[in-house]
């Protein structure tokens, strides 16, 4: 037994990619076991290891957790990435969970029938540049020192992770996306650059590509 | 200004609703502005007051919250709900994501398509039975305590109940097989903050009718 975290998903982004980034950008070290056929879900359904019968599902600390945002949740605690006190943890999650609404449209777009791609990479657009985008481009704003500004006064947090993941995934859907955003494209190249996260962007990291169309049906075959 | 928490929805339960029964179980007392037409939505947005021009919105201790888990994550924070510690809460995040879940499939359904329902409802009542409710039969029954967490009441105890009376809703002896769950539910509704939120006269809202569904269409656009 090693110790480090593992990882059970199948070898893609999905929900588990949030939970790499953050613990690569804690710095810790983990494992992953994929899922590459139905019967190895099956397997680990009929172990007993999925509380819920689904993925992600993360060994850490003697706990088989599941559910990603739980799993987040106590890896963002463990390593101090949830703010000091229950009001920074508040401003966290309101940031986070409005990440992870952007990030949910990003991450189903490949999944559209075609009829409905087109309207749906607007909806994306529309909601990033007009609802989201604005938001964190006033906030990174507001506490500009020489070279460290956080979505928190008070320091880096998940918070940052989570939108450095979630800016990257919206580019490559629309590589121009923050053109109207000066303010977070120099919080993205900022964020970027912190070392276990500059670790985790380059090729060889455990960072998973996009979803592509073609890996679709192989998905489909182990989750249903 | 009083002080209470005041809550910004629409005179619904839908995404306000889990908020309102942690509120009442931890017998704070709270206010509620309602949305009643496209034009108050908006005024809300033009105001500023909503981060991402979404409710639910709850003005709470000097802050405007916005994003339901934040809200809840919160509530659950100060009112000792969250456990004692990083274990605990994990647990807790574990159970309330399951519960969480099993509402969301139940509180779009009165607003699936006609043709769809029924089959809508029988994956909720499967999911019920086989997915979701064992697992908690199964807590109590490992530990043998009242509550799911810690052996004291918690955010997942409340969130659990809500979720059994509303599959109760869907269909009433959907706990048939649960003996554990029905003694749960009957103790956990007699906590005295939790009884007197479901006594009718209380800010509990009854379940979705056709008549909501049109009103929420019409002020969400959707």
């Amino acid at each position: 037994m090693s110790g480090k975290p593992k990882l059970h998903y199948f070898n893609g982004r999905g929900r588990m990619e949030s939970i790499r980034w953050l613990l690569a950008a804690a710095g810790v070290e983990f494992e992953e076991c994929f899922l590459e056929t139905k019967d190895d879900l099956t397997k680990l359904q009929k172990d007993g290891s999925l509380l819920f019968q689904q993925v992600p599902m993360v060994e850490i600390d003697g706990m088989k957790m599941v559910q990603s945002r739980a799993i987040s949740n106590y890896i963002a605690t463990k390593y101090n990435l949830y703010g000091k006190d229950l009001k920074e943890r508040a401003l966290i999650d309101m940031y986070v969970e409005a990440v992870i609404d952007l990030n949910e449209l990003l991450m189903t777009h490949t999944f559209q029938p075609a009829d409905k791609k087109e309207q749906h990479f607007a909806t994306i657009v529309d909601k990033a540049t007009n609802r989201y985008f604005p938001v964190f481009e006033k906030v990174g704003g507001k506490e500009v020192t020489m070279d460290k500004t956080f979505l928190l006064a008070t320091g880096f947090s998940r918070a940052d992770v989570q939108l450095l993941e979630t800016l990257l995934m919206a580019e490559e859907c629309k590589p121009d996306i923050l053109v109207k955003f000066p303010l977070l494209q120099s919080f993205k190249a900022r964020i970027s650059n912190i070392p276990t996260i500059k670790k985790f962007l380059q090729p060889g990291s455990q960072r998973k590509p996009p979803l592509q169309e073609k890996d679709v049906p192989k998905l489909m075959k182990i989750f249903h | 200004m009083s002080g209470k928490p005041k809550l910004h929805y629409t005179n619904g339960r839908g995404k306000m609703e889990s908020i309102r029964w942690l509120l009442a179980a931890a017998g704070v007392e709270f206010e509620e502005e309602f949305i009643e037409t496209k034009e108050d939505l908006e005024k809300l947005r033009n105001d500023g007051v909503l981060m991402f021009q979404q409710v639910p919105m709850v003005e709470i201790d000097g802050m405007k919250m916005v994003q339901t888990r934040a809200i809840l994550s919160y509530i659950a924070a100060k009112y000792n709900l969250y456990g004692k510690d990083l274990k605990e809460r994990a647990w807790i995040d574990m159970y309330v994501e399951g519960t969480t879940d099993l509402m969301g499939m139940i509180m779009y359904l009165p607003f699936q398509p006609a043709d769809t329902k029924e089959k809508n409802l029988a994956l909720i009542i499967e999911r019920a039975t086989t997915r979701y409710f064992p697992v908690y039969e199964k807590a109590l029954k490992d530990h043998g305590h009242d509550y799911l967490v810690g052996n004291k009441l918690s955010w997942a105890d409340i969130h659990l109940l809500e979720a059994i009376l509303m599959a109760e809703e869907c269909k009433p002896d959907i706990l048939s097989a649960f003996p554990l769950l029905q003694a749960f539910k009957g103790r956990t509704s007699n906590i005295p903050t939790i009884k007197k939120f479901l006594q009718p006269g209380s800010q509990r809202k009854p379940p979705t009718d056709e008549k909501f569904v049109a009103i929420v269409r019409k002020i969400f656009n959707i």
